[in-house]
């Protein structure tokens, strides 16, 4: 017998758990107005998400799944796409969003169960939050196989996480990539968790990187809590893309500090133990070690931000309680671009009927 | 103008919309240099290029999903799959997100895409490759499907399909791909999704069908005609949303009622028109209305698929006992 064919899977952190860089950091970190930019954008989400989960825990939003200690990956993806590329995120991938200029209170009126908030001002091509599994793969080769077939020089950036790697949308989305040589970067935010499945049991595969290796793509697994080395290799994929050279697979490995989301009690299936390990590995104390050691950071700096992103965030929450609920005939004005004669009686109905349903459910 | 089949009126639909639209595409398996296995994409490869008619990957949730992925952002997909059987991986895209995103998104991102498939039994085909299950897509909200009947309608309904602003479920009936020729102008004109298209007029019953159960339709009340009873017998042709006006009037004017389809009767197409005849025109019928369909069992395999069918015979009977209720 002889091998004919071998992998292997490359792992990169530049700026480990106490924010100490490698020596071969990219020049990225040692631009201050980027790294600042990076660092700010991640306090942002924290304290987004922080304010998001308190507005479920006192009634004022629905169900909400946080994404706290993924803003070095989030932060990170967003920072290395362009405007025009394409985002196809999962659920939870509120940092990305933020970034790539959805505002805080769309994603406020989407948890808060208004469709509006998928209506993105600012960005317009984008996917909205993706609920059902690695779904979102699949339209992010589309949109990558539009761009290819338009020859623009775009690209689509598709997000899931540890668990949708079980998915056959994820697999058929990379063997699609692969095949037609799209320009499409798939990136699994692995957070060790699958609501309650443990990665050990999502998979026997020593990576989920290596998941590119059946698809013929290139993988490589990056510390998801090292916002450099997200923004680093998602850039050098989407340079890579775009000039024809086809699809890769990143892992981003991080930690799911929150529960699942504010519906779920993650207490009842993981160890405290872990959960403290992973809030000393997490993404926003060692960039900003690092600012500080550069010296471009102090306290007043940190004082600062935290105020602005309290002020940013609570203008964003006042936006969104101030926004009525949507007109009833909302729910029928959006299925097709003319609305059908027979749904025009069921439109009617709704309508009469919207004033009378107020507390009779239930 | 050319006499052609059905299955030529749909090859000459994509070829025209694929020369006078550049956003249009067509993907699915072997439609590229085999030319489809029904030969429905014949000769557009060579014509139009790969970029435009492109093989993919065996994956039909894939092919769903790349369409959609294309479509929100400003393509004119046409997706083929090879068989009815295996639509059922693109449950998932076409429920979840075909048929939402434009709602969820408040008309942001929108998905007009076709999901091409024949359908239906009787041509002795393996396991899988007979069914009719049109009523699972009729169910999902935000998606159209359409059946043509003949070449005109294969024609003109796909045209309207590929340029509809929303995603549309093209059903092909393949026992009548090449039963019958027909003149069809290749012209680009579309004709109208959202209603049904009246085939007879007549007096005495209501004939609702669609598909290739036209033709077995067809055959009972021309043999019915031969003793005086007056059929109306209407191609629902876009199976969802239902025109259900013109299907009200003809029951108004004959006051019988008898739906033919292939699939399995329960939860079939035919219950919802059923409904909605009792809801809206139950004082304009004389008698009960009745179904002609498939039975609610797994289809069988060839040796007995025509028994499983609506035949003529069956249609013929239910027309006879309605005409005596």
């Amino acid at each position: 017998m002889e091998t004919i064919a071998d992998f292997e899977v490359q792992y990169s952190q530049f700026l480990n758990p106490e924010g100490k860089p490698s020596s071969d950091i990219p020049e990225l970190a040692k631009e201050p107005d980027a790294l600042i930019g990076l660092y700010r954008a991640m306090t942002e989400t924290r304290v987004f998400d922080t304010k998001a989960v308190n507005l479920q825990r006192t009634g004022k939003l629905g169900t909400y799944a946080s994404s706290l200690g993924h803003e070095a990956a989030h932060v990170g993806i967003a920072a290395a796409m362009r405007e025009d590329d394409v985002l196809a995120p999962s659920y939870r991938e509120t940092g990305t969003m933020l970034y790539r200029g959805v505002r805080m209170e769309e994603l406020l009126l989407y948890w808060g169960g208004d469709e509006r908030g998928s209506d993105f001002a600012d960005v317009k091509n984008d996917f909205p939050y993706c609920v059902p599994i690695a779904t979102q793969c699949l339209h992010a080769a589309g949109a990558a196989m539009a761009f290819q077939l338009r020859g623009e020089s775009r690209c689509a950036v598709s997000l899931n996480g540890d668990g949708g790697t079980s998915e056959g949308a994820f697999y058929e989305a990379m063997n699609v990539a692969g095949a037609r040589n799209l320009p499409v970067i798939f990136i699994v935010i692995n957070n060790k968790w699958a609501i309650s499945l443990p990665i050990e049991e999502q998979t026997a595969t020593k990576t989920l990187a290596q998941k590119a290796v059946a698809a013929g793509i290139p993988g490589i697994q990056v510390d998801g809590n090292d916002v450099i080395a997200v923004r680093h290799w998602v850039e050098r994929a989407l340079a890579r893309a775009r000039k024809g050279e086809g699809a890769c697979l990143i892992e981003t490995v991080t930690y799911r500090l929150s529960d699942h989301t504010t519906a779920d009690d993650a207490s009842r299936y993981r160890k405290k133990e872990d959960v403290e390990a992973a809030w000393k590995v997490e993404p926003l104390i060692r960039i900003r070690k690092y600012l500080t050691e550069l010296g471009i950071w102090d306290e007043e700096k940190e004082k600062a931000l935290l105020e602005d992103a309290a002020d940013k965030v609570d203008i964003a929450v006042q936006k969104y309680l101030n926004t009525p609920k949507p007109p009833v005939e909302s729910m029928f004005d959006y299925m097709y671009k003319e609305l059908p004669e027979f749904l025009e009686e069921q439109r009617e109905h709704a309508i009469r009927y919207a004033d009378k349903n107020g507390g009779e459910h239930g | 103008m050319a006499e052609v089949t059905l299955i030529d009126a749909v090859t000459m639909a994509m070829a025209w919309e694929l020369e006078h639209d550049p956003m249009v595409v067509i993907l699915g398996e072997d439609v590229g240099v085999n030319g489809g296995v029904f030969r429905a994409t014949a000769g557009l490869q060579k014509r139009f290029g790969v970029d435009r008619v492109q093989d993919t990957p065996l994956a039909e949730g894939m092919i769903a999903g790349i369409s959609i992925g294309m479509a929100t952002q400003g393509m004119r997909p046409i997706a083929e799959i090879q068989f009815m059987g295996f639509i059922y991986p693109t449950v998932d895209q076409m429920i979840n997100h075909a048929g939402r995103i434009r709602n969820r998104t408040r008309g942001r991102l929108t998905c007009p895409m076709v999901l091409r498939a024949p359908f239906g039994g009787g041509i002795h085909a393996p396991e899988h490759h007979s069914e009719s299950t049109e009523a699972l897509f009729a169910h999902m909200p935000g998606i159209r499907v359409v059946i043509p009947s003949s070449p005109a309608r294969a024609y003109g309904l796909l045209l309207a399909a590929i340029r509809d602003p929303d995603p549309v479920v093209f059903l092909e009936p393949k026992r009548i791909y090449r039963l019958n020729k027909q003149e069809v102008e290749d012209n680009g004109k579309a004709l109208p999704l959202d209603v049904c298209y009246i085939l007879r007029e007549g007096t005495d019953v209501t004939l609702v069908t669609w598909g290739a159960m036209i033709f077995e339709t067809i055959k009972a009340v021309d043999q019915l005609a031969r003793n005086g009873v007056s059929c109306e017998v209407i191609d629902l042709a876009t199976i969802s949303p239902i025109d259900y006006e013109t299907i009200l009037e003809s029951v108004e004017k004959t006051g019988r009622l008898v739906i033919v389809h292939e699939a399995a009767r329960s939860c079939g197409v035919g219950a919802e028109i059923a409904a909605i005849v009792a809801e809206k025109g139950m004082y304009d019928l004389k008698g009960p209305i009745r179904r002609v369909t498939g039975y609610d069992v797994v289809m069988p395999l060839f040796r007995r698929e025509m028994d499983y069918l609506p035949s003529v015979s069956k249609i013929v009977d239910a027309i006879g006992a309605a005409m005596h209720d």
